[in-house]
C-alpha cells in the first residue's frame, strides 16, 4: 500500500520563538510545553507529530484553539518551515526542497483555501480564480479559460467579472474553492475553510466538497474544530491537543474507541445515532442464500435449519440483496405444493433494506417494526450484513458508557 | 578644569564638521557635480516644455486634469486660478515652480517608493531607515541649504536638492505604512500558489500599497510646494524669488502675490493629486 501515500510526515517539529534548538532538547527531556514557555519564551507550535494521508482522501485534522492545526496545514506546503522532522509528498522531503522546488511544488501539486477566504479585492472573480495559473506564466487566454471552468464547478461564472467584495461570504469561498481547483491540484489543504460561514451555507458548501471530491479524487487535508464537519467530510479524522496528534482513525473508530478525555471531550453532547451510520455497526452474523436456479426453498430451509436461525438473507449471483426468508415462510410455501423453486414467493413484505449510509436515527423506526434483524445494504445494492435490535441498543449503550466516564472524570 | 561649569567648548564639533565638508568639497566637488546632471536635465525638459507651451494650452491641459481626477468644480477653479496668476504677471515664475516641484517629486517617488517598498518587506531596514527619516523631518532646512550650496554651488539644481532631502520622508513611510498594511493572509494565499518574492510585490504588495503610496506622493507634493520660498534663497528662482525680493525690500505687495500664486498651486495640484489615490 506505500503507493497509496500521498503525504507522509514523520516526527515533524514546530517551535516558535527565538530558541528553537533549546526548546527542542527540553522536549525530548520530556518537559512540558507550558515550563518550556515559561523558561525559553518559545512555542512548541507542533511536536512530534506522524502520520499518513492516503491518496484521494479526506483527512480532517481537528483540535481546540491553538492545538497547532493551522501550523500543521502550512508546513505541508511549507508556508512554515519545520524546525525538524520530514514532511513527503509523493515521497519528496518539502522540507529539504529549495526555493526553486519549492515553488514549483507548490504551483503544480497543491491549491489551498483559507478560513478568511484571502482573495484578492484588487482583482476580479476571475482573475482571483486564475491567480494561481497566472502565477505559473500560464497565458491568460488559457487561464482564464480554465478559471471560468472552475468557477462553473462552483456555480459562479456568471460573477466571473464581479470584484469579490461585490460577493456573499459564501460565494467568496466558493471563489476561494475555485482558485483552489483551477490549477487542477493533486492535493487541497483547507484551513477551516468553512469556519466562516454561517451554518446552513456550511454544510451547503460540504456537501459541494463531496460532490466535487466523487468526480473527481483529490487528497484534501481539512482543518476543522467542528465535530459534526469532522464527522460528515472526513475519510479519517487526526485528533489534535496542544501540538501533539493524539489521535487518528476513522470517524466511528474515535467516536467508539477515543485515546482519551481530551478526545472524549469531544464527542460531549454529541449524539451518537446521528454519527455511526448503519454500515458502521452491521454484522455479517446471519445466514445468507445465495438464489440461483435449481436452489429452492427446500434448501434453503435446510440451510436455515442447519445453523439453527429463523430467517435467510437471500442474495443474488453478485451478492446483491434481494429479500428476507424466515423458516415459516419457507415452510407456507412448501405447503402449498406451488413451484418451490421461485424462493422470492417466500420474501417478507414488511422488511425492506437499509442503505448503510443511513444514520442510527433513520433506521430506529425499522428496527423496531421489523421481525428480523434489519439487513443494510450499500449503494449498488450489494448486502453489507445486518443490526439486530440488540446490536443496536448496545451501541447506544457503549457511546453513553464514553461520555458518562468523561463526565466522571471531570 | 571643572567639568561642570560649561563655559568653554569641550567638543569642537561645529569645527569637525566645517572640516568634514571642507575636506568633501575639496575631494569630491567633481562627483557632486556629475550627481547635479540627471536632475539638471529632468529639471531642463520640464521648464522647457512648460514654457515654450502657449499658456491656455496648459491651462486646459490642467483643468482636464483637474476634471477628471476631482471634478468639475475644481477644473473651473483650476481655470480661475492660473487665469489669476497669468494677470498677476506671475506666469513665467510659475512654470519655473511647477517645473522644479514636479522634478523634486520625480526624484522623491523614484528614490523613495523602492525605499518605502524595502522597509515595508525588511523589519531590519525599517528599523535603519526609521531614524534617517527622523531626522530628515526635523533638521531645519536652512542647517543643510549652506552644504548643499557649497557641494552644488547655487542655483535651482541644489534648490530641488534642498527640497528632495526635505520632501522624501512622507513617500518613504506611506509607501512603507501601505505595504505593511496588506493582509498578511494575502501574502500567504499567494506564496501557497507559487507566488516568488517578486511576484507577491508586483501582484499582490505594490497594487494593494497604491492608495497609500499616491497619498504619499500628494504629501511629498505638498511639502516640495512649502520648500519653495527657502529654495529660492539658494537661488532657485521660480515663484519664491517676488516673496524674497519682497521680503528683502520690504514690499509688501510683491511678497503678497507671490505668496497667493503658491497657495494657488498648491491648492490645484493637491485636488489633482488626491484624485490619483482615488481612482
Ligand atoms: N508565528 C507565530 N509565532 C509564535 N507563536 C505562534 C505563531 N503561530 C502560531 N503560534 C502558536 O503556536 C500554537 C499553534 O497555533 P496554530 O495557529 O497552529 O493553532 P490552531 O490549532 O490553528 O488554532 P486556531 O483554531 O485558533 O486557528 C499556538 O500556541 C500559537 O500561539
Ligand atoms: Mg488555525
Amino acid at each position: 500500500m506505500a503507493d497509496n501515500i500521498k503525504i507522509k510526515v514523520e516526527n515533524l517539529y514546530k517551535i516558535f520563538g527565538p530558541h528553537p534548538k533549546k526548546a527542542l532538547k527540553l522536549l525530548s527531556d520530556g518537559i512540558d510545553k507550558e515550563t518550556i514557555f515559561d523558561k525559553t519564551k518559545t512555542t512548541v507550535g507542533v511536536q512530534n507529530a506522524s502520520f499518513e494521508i492516503h491518496t484521494g482522501e479526506i483527512f480532517v485534522i481537528m483540535g481546540l484553539s491553538g492545538s497547532g492545526k493551522s501550523t500543521i496545514v502550512r508546513m505541508i506546503n511549507r508556508l512554515i518551515k519545520p524546525t525538524s522532522g520530514k514532511v513527503l509528498i509523493d515521497g519528496k522531503d518539502v522540507v529539504q526542497m529549495d526555493e526553486d522546488e519549492l515553488v514549483k511544488i507548490r504551483r503544480k501539486k497543491m491549491g489551498m483555501v483559507f478560513q478568511s477566504f484571502a482573495l484578492m479585492p484588487h482583482m476580479t472573480v476571475l482573475q482571483n480564480a486564475a491567480f494561481g495559473l497566472e502565477l505559473d506564466g500560464i497565458d491568460v487566454k488559457t487561464r482564464e479559460a480554465r478559471a471560468l471552468k472552475a468557477l462553473e464547478q462552483v456555480g459562479l461564472e456568471t460573477w466571473a467579472n464581479s470584484k469579490p467584495n461585490e460577493l456573499s461570504g459564501g460565494m467568496q469561498q466558493r471563489v476561494g474553492l475555485a482558485r483552489g481547483l483551477a490549477v487542477d491540484p493533486d492535493i487541497l489543504l483547507m484551513d477551516e475553510a468553512f469556519s466562516a460561514l454561517d451554518p446552513l451555507i456550511r454544510t451547503e458548501m460540504q456537501d459541494e466538497l463531496l460532490k466535487l471530491q466523487e468526480k473527481e479524487k483529490r487528497t484534501i487535508v481539512f482543518i476543522s474544530h467542528d465535530l459534526d464537519e469532522a464527522m460528515r467530510i472526513g475519510d479519517r479524522i487526526a485528533i489534535m491537543e496542544g501540538g501533539r496528534v493524539v489521535q487518528i482513525g476513522t470517524p466511528e473508530d474515535i467516536l467508539q474507541n477515543p485515546a482519551n478525555d481530551y478526545v472524549r471531550a469531544f464527542f460531549r453532547g454529541v449524539d451518537p445515532t446521528n454519527i455511526l451510520s448503519a454500515g458502521d455497526i452491521a454484522v455479517k452474523t446471519q445466514v445468507t442464500v445465495i438464489n440461483h436456479p435449481g436452489k429452492g426453498a427446500r434448501a434453503a430451509l435446510q440451510r436455515l435449519a442447519g445453523y439453527d436461525r429463523d430467517y435467510g438473507y437471500v442474495l443474488d449471483n453478485n451478492r446483491r440483496y434481494l429479500g428476507v426468508v424466515s423458516t415459516d415462510s419457507l415452510r407456507a410455501l412448501i405447503d402449498k405444493k406451488g413451484d418451490t423453486k421461485d424462493i422470492t414467493k417466500a420474501f417478507l413484505s414488511m422488511v425492506t433494506a437499509r442503505n448503510s449510509s443511513d444514520s442510527m436515527q433513520e433506521i430506529l423506526p425499522d428496527i423496531t417494526e421489523v421481525p428480523c434483524p434489519l439487513p443494510i445494504v450499500d449503494d449498488e445494492g450489494v448486502y453489507i450484513g445486518v443490526i439486530s435490535r440488540n446490536l443496536f441498543l448496545e451501541t447506544l449503550h457503549r457511546s453513553e458508557i464514553n461520555t458518562d466516564e468523561h463526565e466522571m472524570v471531570q | 578644569m571643572n567639568f561642570f561649569s560649561f563655559e568653554e567648548k569641550l567638543i569642537p564639533l561645529d569645527e569637525w564638521v566645517q572640516t568634514f565638508v571642507d575636506w568633501l568639497v575639496y575631494n569630491y566637488r567633481d562627483v557632486f557635480q556629475t550627481i547635479k546632471a540627471p536632475i539638471e536635465v529632468c529639471l531642463k525638459s520640464f521648464e522647457w516644455l512648460f514654457n515654450a507651451m502657449p499658456p491656455l494650452v496648459m491651462i486646459i491641459l490642467l483643468a482636464i486634469a483637474a476634471w477628471r481626477y476631482a471634478g468639475k468644480k475644481t477644473a473651473i477653479f483650476t481655470v480661475v486660478s492660473f487665469l489669476l496668476i497669468g494677470y498677476l504677471g506671475l506666469w513665467d515664475e510659475t512654470m519655473t515652480t511647477l517645473a522644479m516641484v514636479i522634478s523634486s517629486v520625480f526624484f522623491c517617488a523614484l528614490v523613495g517608493i523602492p525605499l518605502g517598498i524595502m522597509a515595508g518587506r525588511s523589519e531590519r531596514f525599517e528599523l535603519f531607515l526609521r531614524p534617517a527619516l527622523d531626522a530628515m523631518q526635523t533638521i531645519p532646512p536652512f542647517v543643510y541649504l549652506v552644504p548643499v550650496v557649497m557641494l552644488f554651488s547655487i542655483g535651482t539644481v541644489s534648490g530641488i536638492l534642498a527640497t528632495i532631502v526635505f520632501a522624501l520622508p512622507p513617500i518613504v513611510r506611506l509607501t512603507n505604512l501601505g505595504i505593511r498594511q496588506v493582509h498578511p493572509e494575502l501574502i500567504e494565499a499567494a506564496l501557497a500558489f507559487g507566488a516568488t518574492s517578486g511576484q507577491v510585490l508586483r501582484r499582490v504588495q505594490f497594487p494593494l500599497a497604491l492608495p497609500s503610496i499616491m497619498a504619499g506622493l500628494n504629501q511629498t507634493l505638498m511639502m516640495a510646494l512649502s520648500m519653495v520660498v527657502i529654495a529660492a534663497l539658494i537661488g532657485a528662482g521660480g515663484l519664491g524669488n517676488p516673496v524674497v525680493q519682497g521680503l528683502n525690500t520690504l514690499e509688501i505687495g510683491l511678497a503678497s502675490i507671490g505668496g497667493l500664486a503658491i497657495v494657488l498651486l498648491a491648492m490645484v495640484l493637491d485636488r489633482i493629486t488626491q484624485g490619483f489615490g482615488k481612482k
